[in-house]
């Protein structure tokens, strides 16, 4: 990887983030003609709307209001919540750490199912297992993690009563309990990525398994474990690393659905209540925060990609 | 055409989308004809009701027949989520082909520019619009729409940018046609195929990020028949009644899968090499 594309990778997340704050900040409070009615309704006293606009400095032009905003933000100031009056940094923070968890299980998970599953459907090109893994495919994408979630609490927690349907528990204070609550969450998310990326792992390797070097190898006498692990494989699994992080975009809005139907309080669930409640600094906050992480995941996964694929010399 | 629909016969997916397809379409032009109740009719003594003579599908926590909601139902969910496409496939189109065309930097510009905005996951995006256009179904349409365009912009971007370097384009402008006949003779219908195939596989998303909107109450408001709508508050009684979230989600998935499978069905009837 040479340092010019460091650089110039670099320099297009920060012209993402720059955008990313722009809409954020458009959508939510530049945009509106009159950000405090639409937080307080039609029917709020002209007082009441006066300091509000005062606090959220409503009567200043919109690139002052967009200029303090942003200069909080970079130091971690996101403002105070409309709701409770806590800062709503702290609070984004901490439920973001949740929401990492439930992601990190869940791409741990898919990844122990999609790259087995997308492995066979490969080699067994045309047959009933790859016949199988396409189907599943299909009916993983089609199922919106609201309808997943709700049969997987219909089947799992009210009619075999074995998992708790909502509620969270901090892994630190009871382990046990903790696992038991985050299972079907991670189960949920899970799905929809095992679809996506078995179909990709598949049809990687199938173009991998067309290639000269792997005829070269299978000429060359290595049995057929060796030609798909320590050559095949190896190849086509890379690309992987940059669908992986592009799914975080679909994982970031399934995690919005999950939370909220599992009653998990991390960022999504924080966003919708916060949209519930028109609380406009907890709103930008909490979408500024999941914009972030996905721009600033696909610029690592962009960099890794670039770090292992030495074929590939980014001018 | 015709050969297409051939080819498009021909692979099990596009064969199964297409039956698929059809059969949602026919319940949005009559369906509301062939439900046996209204969609708000109610029925105080059949609450809860599994599937019967009566009602089919059985009946909600009103006493409504589920089988006649569904039906109304599809004109709420599918049509709003064919309309969101196809405007966000418009406006993206356009966009796309106009930076094809600028090329340069006016072409990286909008083309980085499209890529920073891709990075708002379009579920959150729609939220932010309902949010701040009110909730209801027209505006959950406008935001689908929105949080498509980015994404069709670039795929019709890349569609054009290979159709022009093609060489029966520079062969028609060699033999001297004037502009409007190769845009439109020569490189239009080449560039909508691949358009029309992504804009297939969309709806499905479509359909379901409509759903996942009034799922969280900020897209159709009740009591409308609408998909997702109708698992957000059958939810509430499922130990009374299964029935009542298995149809609609069953519905849901159905489209989905669907136009998914006509989507792929196409692009490998207009591809014949893959």
């Amino acid at each position: 990887m040479s340092l010019t594309y460091l650089l110039r990778r670099s320099g297009l997340m920060i012209y993402t983030l720059v955008v990313v704050s722009l809409i954020v900040f458009g959508i939510t409070q530049a945009l509106p003609a009159d950000a405090a009615v639409m937080m307080l309704g039609e029917n709020a006293t002209p007082d009441a709307l006066a300091a509000i606009r005062q606090r959220l400095g409503l009567d200043q032009p919109v690139w002052m209001q967009y200029g303090r905003w942003l200069a909080g933000v970079l130091h971690g100031d996101f403002g105070l919540s409309l709701r409770t009056g806590q800062p709503v940094g702290a609070v984004m923070i901490e439920a973001l750490s949740r929401s990492l968890l439930l992601a990190v299980l869940s791409i741990g998970l898919m990844l122990l199912v999609a790259v087995p599953l997308g492995i066979v459907a490969a080699i067994r090109r045309g047959r009933i297992a790859d016949l199988f893994v396409s189907v599943v495919s299909y009916v993983g994408v089609s199922f919106p993690e609201f309808v997943t979630a709700t049969l997987v609490v219909l089947v799992m927690a009210d009619w075999l009563q074995l998992l708790p349907a909502t509620g969270y528990v901090p892994l630190t204070e009871d382990p046990l309990r903790g696992i038991r609550h985050l299972v079907l969450p991670v189960l949920t998310v899970s799905v929809i990525l095992v679809a996506h990326v078995s179909r990709m792992v598949r049809s990687e390797l199938v173009d991998v398994l067309h290639t000269d070097y792997i005829r070269a190898a299978r000429l060359k006498g290595l049995d057929e474990r060796t030609v798909l692990f320590r050559h095949a494989l190896r190849n086509a699994l890379l690309p992987t690393i940059t669908i992986v992080a592009l799914d975080v975009g679909y994982l970031l809005g399934g995690i919005i659905v999950v939370e909220e139907i599992f009653a998990l309080p991390g960022v999504g669930r924080q966003l919708i209540v916060a949209i519930q409640a028109r609380d406009l600094p907890a709103i930008q906050a909490g979408a500024l925060i999941m914009a972030a992480t996905y721009s600033v995941v696909n610029f690592l996964a962009d960099l890794a990609y670039a770090a292992l694929d030495k074929r590939i010399q980014y001018a | 055409m015709p050969e297409l629909l051939a080819r498009l016969l021909r692979s099990p997916q596009g064969a199964l989308g297409l039956a698929i397809v059809a059969m949602a379409l026919l319940a949005v032009a009559v369906g509301p004809l062939v439900a046996p109740y209204a969609p708000e009719g109610l029925f105080p003594l059949n609450r809860y009701k599994a599937p019967s003579a009566a009602f089919p599908l059985g009946t909600d926590q009103y006493g409504r027949d589920i089988l006649s909601r569904l039906l109304h139902g599809a004109r709420a969910t599918v049509v709003m989520a064919v309309c969101a496409t196809a405007l966000g496939t418009l406006a993206g189109a356009v966009v796309g082909t106009a930076s094809a065309y600028w090329g340069g930097r006016g072409d990286e510009a909008i083309m980085r520019t499209i890529d920073a905005i891709m990075s708002v996951p379009s579920l959150l995006f729609a939220l932010l619009i309902v949010n701040l256009l009110g909730k209801s179904s027209v505006n959950a349409l406008i935001a689908v729409a929105i949080a498509f365009t980015p994404a069709m912009a670039r795929i019709s971007r890349s569609v054009a940018l290979t159709v022009r370097k093609q060489d029966y384009i520079n062969a028609a402008i060699a033999r001297g046609e004037g502009a409007p006949y190769v845009v439109l003779r020569e490189m239009l219908p080449n560039v909508v195929a691949p358009i029309v195939v992504e804009m297939t596989i969309r709806v499905s998303f479509a359909v379901m990020l409509f759903a996942t909107l009034s799922f969280l109450g900020l897209g159709a408001q009740p009591p409308a028949p609408e998909w997702g709508l109708m698992v957000s508050e059958a939810r509430k009684f499922m130990h009374l009644s299964a029935w009542m979230i298995l149809w609609p989600s069953l519905a849901i998935a159905f489209v989905a899968i669907g136009f998914n499978l006509l989507g792929d069905g196409l692009r490998d009837a207009l591809n014949p090499r893959t």
